[in-house]
């Protein structure tokens, strides 16, 4: 199978998306799903207004400020772990259960901690992200070659310069399918928060769109935030490929 | 040592096979490759015959055909008088390279499978397989998983599940391959005293030529790709015989002259797999 | 139980208890979080008076539901996808984004089309879920060792008995992480569902109680959510290493 007839084979499917989009929208009427056409005129109108771009810097705001911590608390969660093995024994089952965790059951309790505003929000999807970061990034500390680190006392390295010339390389390519991972989590985590008892953010605005039966307004938003996402993942893929062919 | 006389009564036959495997569309402009052929042989009924070749040489692909699970793109194949194809004829059993043992099943459910398939009666079914089960030495694994197993017990269990069915032509592709020299050997006496109990007729393809010149009544050489047969040898090794035989002086003549006709077939596979042609010096 | 099993028994009771301690003395306030003592205590009283039975049942059927259908329908789409490479090719992109994109945030559209029944949470729940499945699906028929289909033809197994008898145990492992994971996120679909908008069931109950500012009873319904997580999870993976064990146990 070549590359070129995968391609399109893959794009001849988007259309198929498309199509069923259109289907739906003949069957379901023009409030409840509006048509894909009409959805990127609006789209195209709107994506500039104020208003949008507003929302659109609250959710970037609060989904920045949530990797920041998720990444920062999640790798040394993971360092530490990964380094210390008995802590990595006792703690790997409650991380693995805690991933599973539907978080959205916390929500709650994080609103009470936080409160309503960008905070909330901000800690729910840093409680979202934290937890692959740290498994994987564990995952990598402990998988890395002892013999490295005999390697490294051999070259006569200092513990900082083993660090950060031996065993974050080494590393590296793990621990960044986990930010990858929680790059994907710590953004639902958001939009969940937002979809909740807000006002601002895209996740809001959807939740506004719907109870004003603004169909287009929903599927606009909806397609923004899947294009973001597909767009981010597949760079950050690109790197994690990156990554791993290097090592 | 002689060339070999056309057995007086034939079990198997292949008149004329040739396998081409047709190119792959899309994957790059690849031709059809012709990997068997064509070849000619009888296979007298009870008669251990051993191929041997060089790696990519055809001979799974010999026993693929012959079993039925691959279709000759030309000639015939005809097992008790019935021709082959498509299907794997009743009376046939396999041995096949790869470990087939069925990692979910314990040793005693995986010899039992076919068996159990086949509208035997249960109390019978319990005797054929405790009865296969220890003609293999594998009483004390019974109940053990085959993932407990090294692999020489692991390729047991499989040749217990073929025994089982008391196959009538028993075809066996490379199963020692894996195992060090020594339990090759070993495992060569238990495929003798195999076909001995069962009277089968046994097909056995291997690279090694000590395994072939040991085992077999009659050794077929085969040619680099497309494989054919280069010459037959009859051994003339009595029915009862066993690994000792390595130490016979015939033995070192026949895997001599099995050598001599099969080292520029080597050397050819090699050149195949486009290793330098450093090795002819 | 190992050594390192009564550690963590140990740092998790500590853990419960600097919170109960903490609850109680007053240093972290009594509306923001409850002791667990008293967590405990109203959901017992909760599932004694029954009055949370009808709210218990939809939700929990709800996930039973999603997670079914998602275990079937992914199964079969699976087997069908597996056996046409061309179809699989062009859907491999869709699957490698899929978990990357909030799928979630078209649970309003659903609303809007469906309105507030529960057709809307179950197919959030299925879209979420049934890629996994999927996903496993093709992963491990694309493992059963081609071995397997020869050994099939000579023992002339049809290509039900070969489907069933050969590639399902043999694809077993991969299956049962496809399982696990449409498992893992119905629960989460549905609960997140319900708790955003929905006319009843837990999640509901809970955003409600919340609403409310009735602590007591929001608090026991988290903590029942988290108990039938766990308990689930425990299963799962009991469940896993049963299995585990015998394809992959040490050698006699």
């Amino acid at each position: 199978m070549t590359a070129t007839r995968r391609t399109a084979d893959t794009l001849l499917l988007l259309l198929g998306l498309v199509v069923f989009w259109e289907i739906l929208h003949r069957i379901a009427g023009e409030t409840a799903m509006p048509a894909p056409l009409s959805t990127f005129a609006y789209l195209v109108h709107n994506l500039t207004t104020p208003r949008f771009i507003a929302n659109l810097t609250t959710t970037g705001l609060e989904l920045g400020y949530a990797l920041l911590l998720a990444y920062g608390i999640g790798l040394s969660i993971g360092v530490w772990m990964g380094a210390h093995r008995l802590s990595g024994a006792v703690g790997e089952p409650i991380l693995v259960s805690l991933y599973s965790l539907p978080k959205i059951t916390l929500y709650p309790v994080v609103l009470l901690i936080f409160g309503l505003g960008i905070s909330g929000k901000v800690a729910f999807g840093a409680l979202h992200g934290v937890l692959p970061v740290a498994l994987l990034t564990m995952g990598a500390i402990r998988t890395i070659p002892p013999v490295y680190l005999r390697a490294a006392r051999s070259l006569q390295l200092s513990p900082w310069q083993t660090i950060a010339t031996v065993l974050l390389p080494a590393a590296l390519p793990e621990v960044f399918t986990g930010l990858r991972i929680g790059f994907t989590v710590t953004l639902l985590g958001v939009l969940l928060g937002e979809m909740f008892a807000s006002k601002e953010g895209l996740g809001a605005m959807i939740i506004n769109a719907l109870q004003l039966v603004q169909g287009e307004e929903m599927m606009t938003v909806a397609v923004v935030l899947f294009a973001f996402a597909a767009l981010a993942n597949g760079f950050l893929l690109f790197i994690e490929h990156r990554l791993h062919r290097r090592a | 040592m002689n060339a070999a006389p056309v057995p007086p009564d034939v079990h198997a036959e292949l008149k004329g096979v040739t396998r081409i495997y047709p190119a792959v569309p899309g994957a790059g402009a690849q031709m059809p490759i012709q990997a068997l052929g064509p070849v000619d042989l009888d296979l007298g009924r009870g008669e251990f015959f051993a191929v041997v070749g060089p790696s990519g040489c055809g001979k799974s692909t010999f026993l693929e055909v012959l079993a039925g699970l691959q279709k000759p793109t030309a000639g015939s194949v005809i097992f008790e008088g019935k021709p082959v194809s498509g299907q794997v004829p009743e009376g046939i059993g396999v041995v096949f390279q790869e470990d087939a043992s069925f990692p979910w099943l314990t040793v005693w459910d995986n010899v039992a499978f076919g068996l159990r398939r086949s509208g035997v009666a249960a109390p019978e079914v319990r005797r054929r397989v405790e009865d296969a089960i220890a003609f293999m030495g594998l009483k004390d694994f019974a109940r053990a998983y085959p993932s407990q197993l090294s692999g020489g017990m692991r390729q047991r269990v499989c040749i217990a599940r073929t025994l089982v069915l008391q196959p009538r032509l028993i075809l066996l592709d490379e199963p020692f391959g894996a195992l060090d020299a020594q339990t090759r050997l070993l495992m060569g006496d238990e495929v003798l005293r195999l076909w001995r109990r069962t009277g089968a007729t046994v097909l056995l393809i291997t690279h090694a030529l000590d395994e072939a010149a040991m085992l077999a009544d009659r050794v077929g050489a085969m040619s680099a790709r497309p494989g054919r047969f280069i010459e037959i040898i009859a051994t003339g090794w009595p029915r009862e015989r066993d690994s000792t035989i390595v130490g016979e002086a015939a033995f070192g003549e026949i895997t001599g002259r099995l050598w001599e006709r099969l080292r520029g077939e080597s050397l050819k596979a090699l050149g195949h797999s486009g290793v330098s042609a450093m090795a002819a010096e | 139980m190992t050594r390192i099993g009564l550690i963590r028994l140990v740092v998790i009771v500590a853990l419960v208890g600097v919170l109960e301690l903490a609850c109680r003395t007053g240093l972290i306030d009594h509306r923001v979080i409850i002791p667990p003592s008293e967590m405990a205590s109203a959901l017992w009283t909760l599932l004694v008076s029954g009055s949370l039975d009808a709210d218990i049942a939809r939700t929990l059927g709800l996930i039973g539901l999603v997670t079914a259908l998602s275990i079937v329908l992914g199964f079969a789409a699976g087997i069908a996808i597996h056996a046409l490479p061309r179809l699989r090719g062009a859907l491999d992109p869709f699957f490698a984004t899929y978990y990357a994109v909030p799928i979630f945030i078209f649970y309003p559209v659903l609303i809007a089309i469906f309105g507030l029944s529960l057709m809307p949470i179950v197919l959030i729940g299925v879209a979420t879920a049934i890629v996994a499945m999927i996903i496993a699906t093709l992963n491990g028929l694309d493992r059963v060792p081609r071995v397997l289909g020869k050994v099939a033809r000579v023992h002339r197994l049809g290509r039900v008995a070969t489907a069933l008898q050969l590639q399902l145990p043999a694809a077993a492992p991969y299956l049962f992480t496809g399982i696990k994971l449409a498992v893992s996120y119905g629960f989460i679909a549905v609960i997140a569902a319900e708790f955003i908008l929905s006319p009843a069931g837990l999640g509901r109950d809970i955003a409600d109680a919340y609403a409310d500012f009735n602590n007591r009873r929001m608090y026991a319904l988290i903590l029942f959510l988290l108990i039938v997580a766990t308990l689930l999870n425990a299963v799962l993976h009991g469940l896993d290493m049963r299995f585990a064990a015998r394809r992959s146990g040490g050698r006699l």
